[in-house]
């Protein structure tokens, strides 16, 4: 019996195709390789950002008219419930968490990622939890619902939810810190690893304050008690987890990624690595104020008051709200050297992706620290919505490209980028069409969370704008969606190293067998595959 | 493929010790956030002259509650004592001790449902009793939680894995994980109340 899967250009001739639909669909349920197992979880949280785009996009074209009546007034709060807790839950979270499943053991070499099992465990009870949050909110339950079986039922969903993804993000931690290949130690860990590990660790330690705080909401809704506000008081104790800078914690990949795609398209060592290793990590520095649940914010007037005062309203902002923003300034003036003249970047999905969404990301983060300043006066308003779109979406095009580059890992075949490229434009004009108008329209106090306000200025014109953003934004997913799945079903085969990477996914097959590597690598750099190609053209040469 | 150099497979590094160690840094987050919240409200309910935040009429059996802490220094003890005899290849010792660890730790459930019993509180009587039963649920859900991992452990240690060592020190990390969340409960809840 043979441990290892046939490549895929030769699966046709191995006689698995006899094997019936039934036990290929348990196969998936029950498998324990972590490319699949990544795959079920950026197939899963790809379709939930189609169902949440339209959501999006049916609330945004409500907010333009506020005498419309597309959707039931009555219905408002549970859509927007179901917008938040889904975009970040049910895409952001698991959609960098699944990346990071696929990707990350290949990258360190190793031949599977630790506790499999419960990383598919975790996908399963966060899939099953987000269903059933779902099914919850539409059935009048969730914050501020109605129906106290339903309110009970997306509590104890949104439980089951969490505790999957910490579940798997346990995982991915863990493979980091054991399963590198031998000679990686952690200045060597590839990039876009060392986010996953940041990400998750984060994850770690923010996610189970929020199960805390659900357990406790949900023993007293449960017994009827109003201790913490009933069903009114739900998003007021759980909002900390669907906001800045919490949310940063579950975008930390991107910046691993993009410094991952600027490095392969400049064909040189990132420089200033363990620079850009502290910038990554800074990002994390998010979690301080989710697990601490302290809102930083600088009262007005903070330069009229005594020293004393001024030190004790600042310190705590800039370390729970400006601290984070100093990793993605670290990290993009890194990104600014390694592309310095006469360096000339390798255009392609996967470096526009990458610079554009952690561009997206920082300007999130960067609306979040001016949020939390008390003489802009946006406390209240949609600013905090165009904030949390800015990272949300951020990830999402980050993911497009993610999807791009290792595709052929993943499926074995190339996404066209010729194909893939105008898509991640779109999904970044998508994410500055809604997210921007709401950075405006908060100046001009359109409060948040409501269909129905009067202020001056043209309060339709923006709030069309961003539904334009979210319309675009579905229709961009769908059609990646559909690029992806013909690219993966009929486009070509791709070769081992398509993109000329730098790290070991690119030192195996694609699609890599089921235990990744026939060999285990020794490594002597942050780059192998890069000390490995100066001599192999060498040896070429050689023989020519 | 690229022909980099192989080599051996690497050795193993404590992959199941650093998953526990990473389920406890959860664990203790979850724990810690559960007695935050509980501190948090009755400083809130205490606030208010004439409140009351804890019956009066229910008493705290403070010799249970001592003993359980006591408990989980003999769990302490017992749960190093498998990791000694485990690097010593003393199997009929490392059976010992797990074994103990489990009796010590259904005594402490026991106990804690005896303090339950003796406390009286109704669940929703009130903020002190909803988040009494939260903080205590929790801690006796981690209990069980722990006797599951030690009967694993000493089933598997007794049934011939005695090479795998790993799996005791991660069971004694666990287990000072739970007797670290104990300590906070018991200071918060059956002391300062």
């Amino acid at each position: 019996m043979t441990t290892i899967d046939p490549h895929l250009a030769t699966a046709g001739t191995t006689g698995d195709r006899a094997d019936g639909a039934l036990s290929s669909l348990a196969a998936w349920i029950t498998t324990s390789d972590h490319k699949k197992i990544g795959r079920l979880y950026i197939g899963a949280s790809m379709l939930l950002l189609l169902a949440v785009a339209v959501v999006a996009s049916l609330l945004g074209i409500e907010r333009i008219d506020a005498t419309s009546d597309l959707l039931d007034s009555g219905a408002m709060p549970q859509m927007f419930s179901l917008y938040r807790v889904v975009l970040t839950f049910g895409v952001v979270a698991p959609l960098g968490l699944g990346l990071a499943v696929a990707v990350v053991p290949l990258q360190l070499g190793a031949r599977s990622l630790a506790f499999p099992r419960l990383a598919l465990g975790g996908f399963w009870a966060w899939l099953v939890g987000g269903i059933l949050v779902i099914i919850s909110i539409a059935l009048n339950g969730g914050p501020g619902g109605g129906d106290p079986e339903m309110v009970d039922l997306f509590l104890i969903a949104h439980i089951l939810l969490v505790l999957g993804l910490i579940a798997t993000a346990g995982s991915v931690a863990t493979s980091v810190l054991t399963t590198r290949a031998p000679g990686m130690n952690m200045r060597r860990v590839p990039l876009f690893a060392w986010g996953a590990l940041i990400g998750a660790l984060g994850m770690l330690l923010l996610l189970p304050v929020l199960v805390a705080t659900l357990v406790m909401v949900a023993i007293d809704h449960y017994y009827g008690r109003t201790t913490f506000g009933g069903n009114t008081g739900i998003a007021d104790w759980v909002g900390f987890a669907f906001t800045q800078p919490a949310t940063f914690v579950y975008a930390v990949p991107v910046f691993g990624f993009a410094a991952e795609a600027v490095a392969t398209a400049s064909r040189n060592r990132l420089p200033m690595r363990g620079v850009a290793l502290t910038g990554i990590a800074l990002v994390g520095t998010g979690l301080l104020a989710g697990v601490t649940q302290t809102d930083a914010a600088l009262p007005r007037d903070v330069l009229q008051q005594s020293v004393g005062d001024f030190i004790q309203d600042v310190l705590p902002y800039l370390l729970l709200e400006a601290l984070p923003l100093l990793g993605p300034v670290v990290l993009l003036a890194v990104i600014g050297l390694a592309l310095k003249p006469p360096v000339r970047p390798r255009i392609s999905a996967a470096f526009v992706a990458g610079i554009l969404s952690a561009g997206m990301v920082f300007t999130g983060m960067a609306g979040n620290a001016l949020y939390q300043v008390g003489d802009a006066q946006l406390a209240g308003t949609v600013f905090e919505e165009g904030a949390w779109l800015y990272v949300s979406y951020g990830l999402v095009i980050a993911a497009l490209g993610a999807l791009t580059y290792w595709g052929p890992k993943l499926w074995g075949r190339r996404i066209d980028d010729k194909k893939s490229l105008p898509l991640v434009g779109l999904a970044f004009i998508a994410t500055v069409l809604a997210a921007l108008p709401y950075y405006i329209a908060g100046f001009a106090k359109q409060p948040a969370g409501a269909t129905q306000f009067d202020y001056s200025g043209p309060q339709n014109l923006w709030n069309a704008l961003s539904a334009a953003g979210h319309i675009l934004m579905l229709l961009t997913v769908l059609a990646f969606i559909g690029l992806a799945v013909s690219s993966f079903r009929t486009g070509d085969l791709a070769g081992d190293d398509p993109v000329d990477g730098q790290t070991l996914e690119w030192a195996t097959t694609s699609p890599p067998p089921a235990d990744n590597f026939a060999e285990v690598f020794i490594i002597s750099s942050p780059e192998p595959l890069l000390d490995l190609k100066p001599a192999r053209t060498a040896v070429t040469e050689g023989t020519a | 493929m690229h022909a980099l150099p192989p080599a051996p497979a690497p050795a193993p590094r404590r992959q199941l010790f650093v998953g526990t160690s990473l389920a406890c840094a959860a664990g203790l987050m979850l724990y810690g956030a559960m007695i935050a919240m509980f501190v948090r409200y009755r400083k809130i309910t205490l606030a208010v002259p004439g409140s009351e935040w804890k019956p009066a009429k229910s008493v705290v059996p403070e010799v249970a509650t001592n003993i359980m802490l006591i408990s989980f220094l003999a769990i302490y003890v017992f749960v190093q004592w498998a990791v000694y005899a485990a690097r010593r290849n003393h199997k009929s010792y490392v059976g010992l001790s797990l074994g103990l660890t489990v009796v010590i730790a259904i005594a402490v459930i026991n106990a804690q449902a005896f303090t339950w019993f003796q406390m009286n509180l109704g669940v929703r009587d009130g903020t002190y009793q909803t988040l009494f039963y939260a903080l205590t649920g929790t801690f006796t859900v981690l209990m069980i939680i722990g006797v599951v991992f030690s009967l694993v452990t000493v089933f598997r240690y007794l049934g011939g894995r005695t090479n795998d060592r790993e799996i005791v020190t991660a069971h004694a990390i666990y287990w000072y994980f739970v007797g670290a969340a104990f300590v906070a409960l018991w200071f918060v809840v059956y002391v300062t109340k």
